[in-house]
């Protein structure tokens, strides 16, 4: 009788690894978590692309719920989503940008060709705020909360649906 | 002796060209045991970029910022510990080759040694339960019936 169960604990056991192991597979490797997520805004000193005499640190974003999204001049999906910042923008949302690893000459030039939905931009040409973000690579878009508080990651290119399926909803979330 | 020059010369130039193409810059340690620490912490944390690839053979710019961060650590003399910290805080888990013993990754290393238990005591139950029963023995109206069996076998 033992011998019976012992038998048929085999396949189940064999079923439970294959179907653990299959749900592995679906998933996007490239995916995570940022690790800032539920945690404050990390503390900075910086001035802003357009106003080198000007200094903000992470008080610029407590008050209001903001989107703050990393771009440098050098990223061609920065570019592509620009229309749909534009357009967060236009939504009455309040969004930072952190213009990251760049130089202001080419920051400005790509301010003035694609647009500015950005209230303020940090300046970060050395990827220091970058860095103590986690961005490996932009475009990235963190949502912060008025409180400060880290409380949504996209990482790469924002699409007009994720603008619509995630982020718009996430905004509201927080609002 | 001028030759020897041109050599030494030659070897120099195509160490900096292998060099200059790994994209891996050369720091200067006046400790052999922090360079030692160097190398081991750079080797132990995984690009967040490039998925499977050590910062310290990777060319993404993440991978150079990641290795002057951990140099520039070294040098404020924090430990090992509060470096790894450090890193994880910024980029998460997926840093690491090995992750840490914690809640969530108990699963992840007892797993394996929990199989190899369990494959032991498999084996001693089988070993066990054959011994016993090819050491039991026979009883008396049973040794009679496989008398008569093997007679009949043979009388036919």
């Amino acid at each position: 009788m033992t011998r019976r169960l012992l038998l048929l604990l085999l396949p189940i056991g064999f079923l439970g690894i294959a179907l653990f192991l299959y749900q592995g597979l679906g998933r996007d490797p490239s995916h995570r978590d940022s690790a800032l997520m539920a945690r404050d805004f990390p503390a900075f000193d910086a001035t802003t692309l357009r106003d080198e005499n000007r200094q903000v640190d992470q008080t610029l974003f407590t008050g209001e719920v903001t989107l703050v999204n990393v771009w440098g001049e050098w990223c061609p999906a920065c570019k592509q989503e620009m229309p749909q910042l534009l357009e967060l923008a236009d939504n009455g949302i309040r969004m930072v940008g952190i213009n990251y690893r760049d130089t202001r000459e080419k920051g400005l030039e790509f301010l003035s060709e694609f647009g500015d939905p950005f209230e303020v931009n940090v300046f970060d040409p050395d990827g220091s705020l970058g860095f103590d973000l986690g961005v490996y690579g932009a475009p990235e878009t963190f949502l912060v909360d008025a409180e400060g508080v880290i409380r949504y990651h996209h990482k790469g290119y924002v699409s007009p649906e994720h603008v619509r399926e995630r982020i718009l909803p996430e905004v509201e979330k927080w609002r | 002796m001028a030759l020897m020059r041109w050599m030494f010369i030659a070897l120099l130039l195509t160490l900096a060209g292998s060099a200059l193409a790994a994209g891996i810059e050369i720091r200067e340690f006046d400790d052999p045991v922090m360079e030692q620490r160097y190398r081991d912490l750079t080797a132990s944390m995984r690009c967040p970029l490039c998925e499977n690839q050590a910062i310290d053979d990777s060319d993404a710019p993440i991978s150079g910022d990641m290795r002057e961060r951990v140099y520039l650590l070294l040098q404020d003399g924090q430990s090992d510990i509060e470096i790894i910290n450090h890193m994880v805080q910024r980029f998460g888990d997926y840093i690491l080759y090995n992750p840490r013993l914690e809640n969530r990754t108990y699963l992840l290393w007892g797993l394996p040694i929990g199989l190899v238990i369990l494959g032991v005591v498999v084996v001693v139950l089988m070993v066990r339960a054959r011994r016993n029963a090819s050491a039991k023995a026979l009883s008396a109206e049973e040794r009679a019936r496989l008398d008569a069996l093997i007679n009949r076998e043979r009388s036919s």
